[in-house]
């Protein structure tokens, strides 16, 4: 059963980015066993995420690679080592249990443990933009909804679309044939999306099957603990009120530092405050590596984060096995079981 | 000139003048931060977070925004018709002068 189910291993990675995927290589070479948790599908952040076809140019060794491929050159370079990946699954919360071992549940209900934990978190998770309306969070799951999980819970009811993005068209598209009433919402003339969906949109909308508003934004809900109202500022006709069900708003998403602020570290400006001798955060144990933490002279730059990754495993090597001496070892002298050198 | 001048109007309607190198490749969101200015700069300048949205309040000719831009500026909130990334804006010595405003900030 999934609710039951504990992974032990020597140190969990809390992030799948460049410097978490790197984090595993250092540990590996210590013999330290890693586990990854990333809330994305796939491994490599924000680099697979939002810029995989972007070249970077100040990777050692590499004039220029593009970010997909550090990403694929990471996950080989560590594959020897056989790290456990769990994605898509979210970290929540993060405990010490009575033998000292941390122990970290995500939003599955599993369960992770280990002595040492890598926050390799980067800039955190992504979160919808949230439209800067007051009681906004008020009517969250009362009618206000950031994502389409269930279309089918838009049957037959009223709904308000805001956005001028591919989403925002897609899921206007999509349940103009489920709900009994589609408003798109959108700030400008001119939508930036696909243009077939763009085609679409405008069909749906001479046929009558829904209505598009350009030129305004909701600046305003109402409701008596269901939402039943959404106030929209028109630039030229001003404003005026619209009963609705639901209000969708599509702004994409945005990186948010998430649960990690609710952990008692020490948090300075959205990163975590570590030290530079081994990048330890505020609680034992617990180590900050990448964009995610924050020290004098921080540069948030991927090769940063490696040499802060090969120097936080140093100090885990010493918590997981305190009754052993470290010895360290050039690559270039032992090499890497299961690599075949190129 | 290898230096300008950019004022820049922050949240609490202070007036900051900076002084701008022209020949680094410097952008406006970069220079914000290197003044210590409230501007988080989240996504490293790859126009994928607004966290440096400004308002373009002098009357400069900016080179248009890209198509990165646009559509980030299509999903950021508090938008105007001046409304300019910080980090798409390098500084060039035909910004001299320049006065910018922060936008609110995003919740």
């Amino acid at each position: 059963m999934d609710q039951i189910q504990t992974v032990e291993t020597d140190i969990i990675i809390i992030g799948a980015g460049p410097v978490g995927l790197f984090a595993v290589f250092e540990a590996g070479l210590l013999k330290l066993r890693c586990h990854i948790i990333d809330v994305l599908p796939q491994p490599g952040g924000q680099l697979t995420e939002i810029y995989p076809k972007k070249p970077i140019y100040d990777i050692p060794g590499y004039p220029s690679v593009l970010a997909g491929d550090l990403i694929q050159n990471l996950l080989r370079q560590i594959e020897p080592f056989k790290p456990g990946f769990s994605l898509a699954e979210r970290v929540e919360s993060l405990d010490q249990q009575s033998d000292g071992r941390w122990c970290v549940t995500t939003n599955r209900g599993k369960r992770y443990t280990a002595p040492v934990i890598f926050i390799a978190g980067g800039l955190g998770c992504f979160e919808p933009r949230k439209p800067p309306i007051d009681n906004i969070t008020a009517f969250e799951e009362n009618g206000v909804e950031y994502f389409v999980r269930n279309p089918e819970m838009f049957a037959e009811k009223r709904v308000v679309i805001a956005g001028g993005g591919d989403s925002a068209l897609d899921w206007t598209i999509y349940l103009a044939n489920i709900a009994k009433e589609i408003t798109l919402i959108h700030r400008r003339t001119e939508f930036r999306g696909a243009l077939d969906s763009v085609e679409k949109v405008q069909q749906l909308e001479h046929s009558k099957k829904i209505r598009v508003v350009t030129n305004a934004q909701v600046v305003g809900l109402k409701g008596d603990k269901k939402l039943e109202f959404v106030d929209i500022q028109h630039d030229t006709e001003g404003l005026f009120s619209l009963a609705t069900d639901f209000f969708i708003p599509l702004f994409g998403l945005t990186p948010k530092l998430g649960p990690i602020a609710n952990w008692g570290l020490a948090i300075n400006n959205n990163a975590v405050e570590v030290n530079t001798f081994d990048y330890a955060t505020s609680t034992p144990g617990i180590f900050a590596i990448g964009d995610i933490n924050t020290y004098p002279g921080k540069l948030k730059l991927i090769l940063c984060g490696f040499h802060e990754a090969t120097l936080a495993c140093q100090s885990a090597f010493k918590i997981v096995h305190p009754d052993k001496k470290l010895s360290f070892k050039y690559t270039t002298v032992t090499g890497i079981e299961g690599m075949v050198p190129s | 000139m290898d230096t300008i001048t950019v004022t820049v109007i922050d949240r609490g309607n202070t007036s900051n003048t900076l002084e701008a190198p022209t020949d680094i490749g410097l952008n406006i969101m970069e220079l914000c931060k290197v003044y210590e200015l409230p501007v988080a700069g989240t996504c490293g300048g790859m126009a994928l977070c607004a966290s440096c949205h400004v308002y373009v309040l002098s009357e400069h000719e900016l080179p248009p925004p890209t198509d990165d831009e646009l559509a980030m500026l299509d999903a950021a909130f508090f938008v105007q018709s001046n409304s300019r990334l910080g980090c798409q804006l390098k500084i060039k010595e035909e910004m001299n002068g320049l006065i910018l405003q922060l936008a609110p900030v995003e919740a």
